[in-house]
């Protein structure tokens, strides 16, 4: 349990976000000519990291909007929010 | 040789006050070389060296654990043990570890203390009706104890279940397995550790695995903190870490590791004799034989691996079972912890091959892989001796998230996940 500071809405308790899962995967350009194998490691194949991980959060009793977050899985400590579309700040 | 554990036997060591028990295991330090190395000295881990040894002659194995044996998820689960899966696949797998639990106290020479109290799972709307309905046909072909009771039968195998029909959500009915219920955790991870050590298996505590070191596409051993010892087949069952060690070997798993939580009550007199799951509303309960409710629930869902999660779920869960169960309202908590699961995205689990020759994982048991403990054993004991999967766990391999053949057990298995 901790705290997240929404970049919409402010400081809140996690309790009201709902976690994504990891951040930066990208959807396939050109769907069609994908293999099996790199559909598996679209949807499926995760890096479930234990330390820093890149990840998506949502405020879902909140503002509803989606934004990222750099935290580490090992302490869960939050390292940096940042919305949708930025790049992430430099570690 | 190990001494047999018998009421003589306890009775000769209560005359010397119990100061000359022989010792359970060694305490071995790491040889140069095995012919396989488990990677996680837990009941997965333990019951696989345990079968390697004892079914398929491969006494020069090692267990590696880096804290201590049954010090993981073996000693933070709840004990609940059934094998009511719906599907095919999954029944053939948790009803295997189901036969084999029925007689494992008297094949380890050590009481696991295994009670098939019955598992109830509750339906609290018409959907739920429907579908424990159809998981009990298919467990019944399938050849597996269940029936399906009404709500007046549910208050009668569990008189203190609110069965009101103004509560929040009403009980409409339940599913019972009988041949369910629950065991002593740990004795299984000891029980487990002192028969493979009987058969000459090393297991080595306090060694923590550093790297997988592979030539081309086949593992050559491994690096640890006791340095470097050499293999050909290393199999590795470290539930919530397993994307850690895969990662050692440039791997990727789909797996999310996740908080688990569970608590239990302080010691009362015998209130509850069955395990009681609630899908719908999330909470589980059962009580110890030392009298205390055992409690459990679903996941937090955001990766960490903390073995903390949030005060909110147990605030859910202890929500639930006040309602079903009004008479618990004055009880108090003893202990709360948390546990890391390691989830597939169809909530079933990997016994695989990979695609570096002589590197098996076993992971991806999620929030229920205690009941599964020496059928998994077993069966990946079979898949690293004879690097084929055996038939029960040839579903369950990684292959699966590229042929698109899942084994689809969310929300299906009656599980609190």
């Amino acid at each position: 349990m901790f705290l997240i500071n929404c970049p919409y809405c402010g400081e809140r308790d996690q309790q009201e976000f709902k976690a994504g899962g990891e951040a930066h995967i990208q959807r396939p350009r050109q769907p069609t000519e994908l293999s099996d194998d790199e559909w598996a490691e679209y949807l499926f194949m995760r890096k479930n990291i234990k330390g820093v991980q890149f990840e998506r959060w949502n405020h879902a009793h909140g503002c509803r909007k989606w934004f990222n977050m750099i935290r580490d899985t090992s302490n869960d400590e939050i390292k940096a929010i940042y919305k949708m579309g930025e790049k992430p700040p430099a570690q | 040789m190990k001494n047999k554990y018998s009421i003589f036997s306890l009775f000769k060591n209560a005359l010397s006050y119990h100061e000359n028990w022989q010792r359970a295991w060694k305490d071995p330090a790491p040889k140069k070389e095995y012919d396989a190395v488990i990677v996680g000295g837990g009941g997965h881990g333990l019951a696989t060296a345990y079968y390697l040894a004892k079914k398929h002659n491969m006494q020069n194995i090692a267990v590696l654990e880096k804290g201590w044996i049954g010090g993981g998820n073996t000693g933070r689960n709840t004990t609940i043990i059934r094998s009511n899966y719906l599907w095919d696949a999954s029944a053939g797998l948790y009803d295997h570890a189901l036969k084999i639990w029925e007689g494992l106290s008297q094949e380890l020479n050590y009481n696991v203390m295994f009670s098939q109290r019955g598992v109830m799972n509750l339906a609290h709307n018409l959907q739920d009706v429907r579908d424990l309905k159809r998981r009990t046909h298919a467990n019944r072909l399938n050849g597996i104890d269940a029936v399906y009771l009404n709500t007046e039968e549910v208050k009668k195998f569990c008189p203190i279940i609110n069965t009101s029909q103004d509560i929040r959500y009403p009980v409409l009915g339940g599913t019972l397995q009988r041949r369910a219920g629950t065991a002593r955790h740990d004795a299984v991870a000891w029980g487990y550790a002192r028969g493979a050590d009987e058969m000459g298996v090393d297991i080595i505590q306090n060694c923590e695995v550093k790297a997988i070191k592979r030539n081309g596409d086949t593992v050559e051993g491994i690096e640890t903190t006791k340095g470097f010892i050499k293999t050909k087949k290393i199999g590795v069952v470290a539930a919530g870490h397993s994307s850690v060690v895969a990662n050692m070997a440039g791997l990727r798993l789909p797996l999310e590791s996740k908080p688990l939580q569970a608590l239990v009550s302080e010691p009362v007199k015998p209130i509850i004799d069955t395990v009681v799951m609630s899908n719908a509303v999330h909470a589980y309960v059962s009580q110890s034989d030392k009298g205390e409710l055992v409690i459990g629930a679903g996941t937090d869902d955001y990766v960490s691996y903390t073995q903390k999660g949030s005060h909110q779920i147990v605030e859910g869960t202890l929500n639930a079972i006040l309602e079903l169960y009004p008479i618990f309202s004055r009880m108090r908590m003893l202990r709360q912890w948390g546990g890391i699961v390691d989830i597939c995205p169809d909530a079933s689990p990997i016994l695989s091959k990979t695609s570096i020759k002589g590197l098996y994982f076993n992971c991806g048991w999620g929030t229920g892989g205690f009941k599964a403990t020496p059928g998994s054993g077993d069966l990946f004991a079979h898949t690293i001796a004879n690097d084929e999967p055996h038939k029960l766990n040839a579903a369950f391999n990684l292959n699966r998230f590229v042929s698109g053949d899942l084994v689809d057990e969310h929300g299906a298995a009656a599980v609190a996940h």
